[in-house]
């Protein structure tokens, strides 16, 4: 077996800690930019680069570095005091922090750096820096640092109790290194205590059993002694204590460590396998089905221990998923941050102002979601600022601020995510709408939508707006494109707009991928699974319960409204449309954002918890059909997206799905 | 196809009267026959979903997609399952017969003829003991399945 590479191990490892005080740098920006953040804020920025500069180094990264270096000298200066913060400054360090992003990205593919772009922003950050800093010099390089401290009252012997653990040696740190990079803060004196090496036989060859004692002199500052452990803080045991000038040498039994300031504790997880661990929940939540159907079959008393054991089994099966769902869960935020450089970025080429707020990006979502999202998001962002915003000198003639707001919020409502994007723009023109599809043969001549349908025309392929095609987003592919990948995450989107005064989108998706309470019904001899959530009502059809529209097309009473009745059967191409003569049960499903209607279905089987399996995307999918479960006896049942399902039972084999409801039907 | 001296291994099933093989790197396993659920609205050839250990598989009817439309043959067929790519997909055959190892010189190009029916799908052809067995093009016989294909 040929062992992994351990430089390329550390190397991925690095990148992945990147993602973190890239994060963190957006949300100290975020946080100077409204003014919340001080001094303190400003050293986390600066720490935030430092890390990443100094992991650079160690692989040799040298644009990573240059560039690290400088914005790392263009934050000192802030910090110090040297420059002020303004619009201006602030704008370079957030276009600085998503370079910096971009050239993680890239290093960590391997492909070739911005040369341009970098020098272009080195240029511009060091004449700004450059009254602090030093040409760029070793990575360490001593800077100027705010203190912790009084100034003056800085001791000027340090005392170092340093004791590696061995993660330290495992993610290639060098002691001889680190006291190098002491060595240069002044005169060091360096004792390697070897009082707890064991003897040879028994002596752990991976363990690390040395450590060292040492005092250092110079005019350094506690920051900059503590700087060159900054990667290995966590692995060794380091205390740090000031020295009076005249105090012999202390006693080297050092007191407990200081705790390091708080962290949680956190595990790195490859996403593989908490997926594995995922479907064999999944598995298990089958294999108990099964066992469950299996044990009704015998005559058991309910009251007896094996119905208790399975009752507890069941309960524990949906405890431990919860569990695995909640690892899967992840806060909105680095997505909604992610916006807010899209918005920076799209802004800068349309010469359009705005600023982007958020809300409830704290909201958890399943992973395998946020990661699906990113991309439809990034165009909503992008319209919106598009077609949405006005430019700056039409928003002061109509009584706005000149800078328009984007505002993404999340929220969980009724066991789905809701995500808005909405903006403060001009809102949709409707006449434009209606005029273009009219052009482009997506309306019948003769028929006149409402607002609600011209505004779902914005959904149909390759339709856009755009008076003079954008680089940005009007591509032909437009909200089509979102429309169909919120669809495939089993979404559903809605869209409201008020001239003048802005637009709504709002997408209602499921809170995971991976599991969901489900109706399971029969329809012509097939188990279907419908989303419980979707399902708001179920009633066993009588004849007085029925009215007939025209032949053929019925409509159900339903306490004073009629709501039109489709048998799924018919939908789904099993059968041809039965007689409305009652029998059967009903389903009620639509509302809020979906058109109500009712659904006949043979019978209702069950109702419970089951497995999401995906379809392969590459084969034909009919619509209405989300995904598949597997039940109990192990046999494979379809999970239907009502909202998803034409609104008629099509003549023969359907055509191709028409995209929206747009003609009437 | 490659060079002298390389050697083929291929599984040879059947399918009515006739031998086909489909080369054996691509096949994962072989089932006995499941129902599968059936999709709605999907191409004749596409048979529906069965549960493979949790994932959920299309299976595809070779016979329909190969030869003019048949009475179904029942549950005596076996699933052969296949990889391409990311994608598992399951064959429905009538029978798995052997596993041949031959010299890549004993593959025959297919005859520029038939316009229709299933010489594209056909790769090559092979004779062994006297009987004709056609080597298949495995992701053109899964195309009619494909979704927009339909």
């Amino acid at each position: 077996m040929a062992a992994p590479d351990p430089m390329a191990e550390m190397r991925a490892a690095f990148f992945v800690e990147c993602d973190e005080p890239l994060e963190g740098l957006q949300a100290g920006l975020d946080r100077l930019a409204t003014g919340e953040a001080g001094a303190a804020g400003v050293h986390g920025l600066f720490r935030a680069v430092h890390s990443i500069k100094g992991g650079a180094g160690a692989f040799g990264l040298s644009g990573l570095v240059a560039f690290a270096h400088q914005f790392e000298g263009l934050l000192a200066a802030l910090r110090g005091g040297q420059i002020a913060l303004s619009p201006g400054l602030l704008a370079l360090l957030f276009r600085a922090a998503d370079h910096l992003a971009d050239l993680v990205s890239l290093s960590r593919r391997g492909e070739a750096l911005p040369e341009e772009r970098t020098a272009a922003l080195l240029a511009e950050m060091a004449p700004l820096a450059a009254a602090e800093t030093e040409p760029a010099g070793p990575d360490f390089a001593p800077l100027p640092m705010a203190l912790d401290l009084p100034p003056g009252a800085a001791p000027r012997r340090w005392q170092i109790t340093f004791r590696p653990r061995a993660a330290l040696f495992a993610h290639g740190h060098e002691p001889a290194a680190l006291l190098r990079a002491l060595a240069e803060l002044g005169t060091l004196e360096a004792r390697c205590c070897l009082e707890d090496l064991p003897p040879l036989a028994e002596l752990a060859p991976e363990e690390p059993h040395l450590s060292w004692e040492i005092t250092l002199e110079g005019p350094a500052t506690e920051a900059e002694v503590a700087a060159p452990f900054d990667f290995v803080e966590d692995l060794c045991t380091l205390v740090i204590r000031p020295l009076a000038a005249e105090l012999p040498e202390a006693q080297s039994q050092a007191p407990p460590p200081p705790a390091p300031a708080e962290v949680p504790t956190l595990v790195r997880v490859d996403l593989d396998r908490v997926e594995r661990l995922m479907n064999l929940v999944g598995e298990l939540v089958i294999n108990q089905a099964m066992l469950g159907q299996s044990l009704a079959r015998l005559p058991l008393s309910p009251h007896g221990d094996t119905m208790k054991g399975l009752e507890e089994f069941q309960r524990l099966t949906r405890d431990i998923q919860d569990s695995v769902m909640m690892i899967r869960a992840q806060p909105i935020r680095p997505l909604f941050q992610r916006m807010a450089r899209t918005l920076r970025e799209a802004c800068a080429a349309l010469g359009k102002e705005a600023r982007l707020e958020t809300r409830g990006e704290m909201t958890e979502v399943d992973r395998t979601v946020i990661d699906r999202l990113a991309e439809p998001l990034t165009h909503m962002v992008r319209n919106a600022l598009d077609h949405g915003i006005e430019p700056p000198e039409d928003r002061r003639a109509a009584g706005k601020p000149a800078q328009g707001r984007i505002t993404l919020s999340a929220a969980h409502r009724a066991g789905r995510v809701v995500i808005e994007v909405s903006d403060d723009g001009a809102g949709i023109d409707r006449a434009a709408v209606l005029a273009r599809a009219r052009a482009a043969g997506l309306v019948p001549p003769g028929a006149t939508p409402g607002p609600a349908e011209i505004e779902r025309l914005l959904f149909l392929p390759g339709f856009s707006t755009a008076e003079a095609l954008s680089d940005l987003s009007g591509r032909g592919v437009g909200m089509d494109v979102v429309a169909s990948a919120i669809g495939s995450l089993g979404g559903r989107l809605s869209l409201s707009s008020t001239p003048g005064q802005g637009t709504i989108i709002r997408l209602s998706l499921p809170l995971t991928l991976a599991v969901m309470e489900g109706m399971v019904v029969e329809v012509a001899g097939e188990t279907l699974v419908l989303p419980l959530t979707q399902v708001s009502e179920s009633l066993a059809l009588a004849p007085s319960d029925l009215a007939e529209l025209v032949p053929g097309r019925a409509l159900v009473r339903r306490q004073g409204s009629l709501l039109p009745l489709a048998d799924l059967g018919a939908l789904l191409g099993y059968r041809a449309p039965l007689a409305a003569g009652g029998g059967g049960v009903a389903l009620l499903t639509g509302g809020e954002d979906q058109p109500r209607r009712a659904l006949l279905v043979d019978r209702i089987l069950d109702q419970r918890q089951v497995v999401i399996k995906g379809l392969d995307e590459s084969f034909a999918r009919a619509p209405g059909v989300a995904a598949a479960t597997i039940l109990g006896d192990g046999s494979i049942a379809l999970i239907l997206d009502p909202g998803d399902l034409p609104p008629a039972p099509g003549p023969g084999p359907a055509p191709a799905r028409p995209p929206a409801e747009v003609c009437p039907a | 196809m490659s060079g002298a001296g390389t050697r083929m291994e291929l599984l040879t099933f059947r399918l009515e009267a006739a031998l086909y093989a489909i080369d054996i790197m691509a096949v994962r396993e072989v089932r006995g026959y499941a129902p599968p659920t059936p999709l709605p609205q999907a191409p004749p050839s596409l048979k529906g979903v069965i549960n493979l250990r949790g994932r959920v598989l299309p299976v595809i009817d070779l016979g329909v997609t190969l030869g003019p439309a048949r009475p179904d043959a029942g549950d005596r067929r076996v699933i052969i399952v296949v990889q391409l790519g990311e994608s598992l997909a399951g064959l429905l055959v009538d029978r798995v017969l052997d596993i041949l190892h031959l010299p890549a010189e004993a593959l025959q190009e297919p005859p520029e003829l038939a316009p229709e029916g299933a010489a594209p799908l056909i790769r090559g052809l092979i004779l062994e003991e006297e009987q004709v067995i056609r080597l298949l093009d495995l992701e053109r016989c899964l195309e009619p399945a494909r979704r927009g294909a339909a």
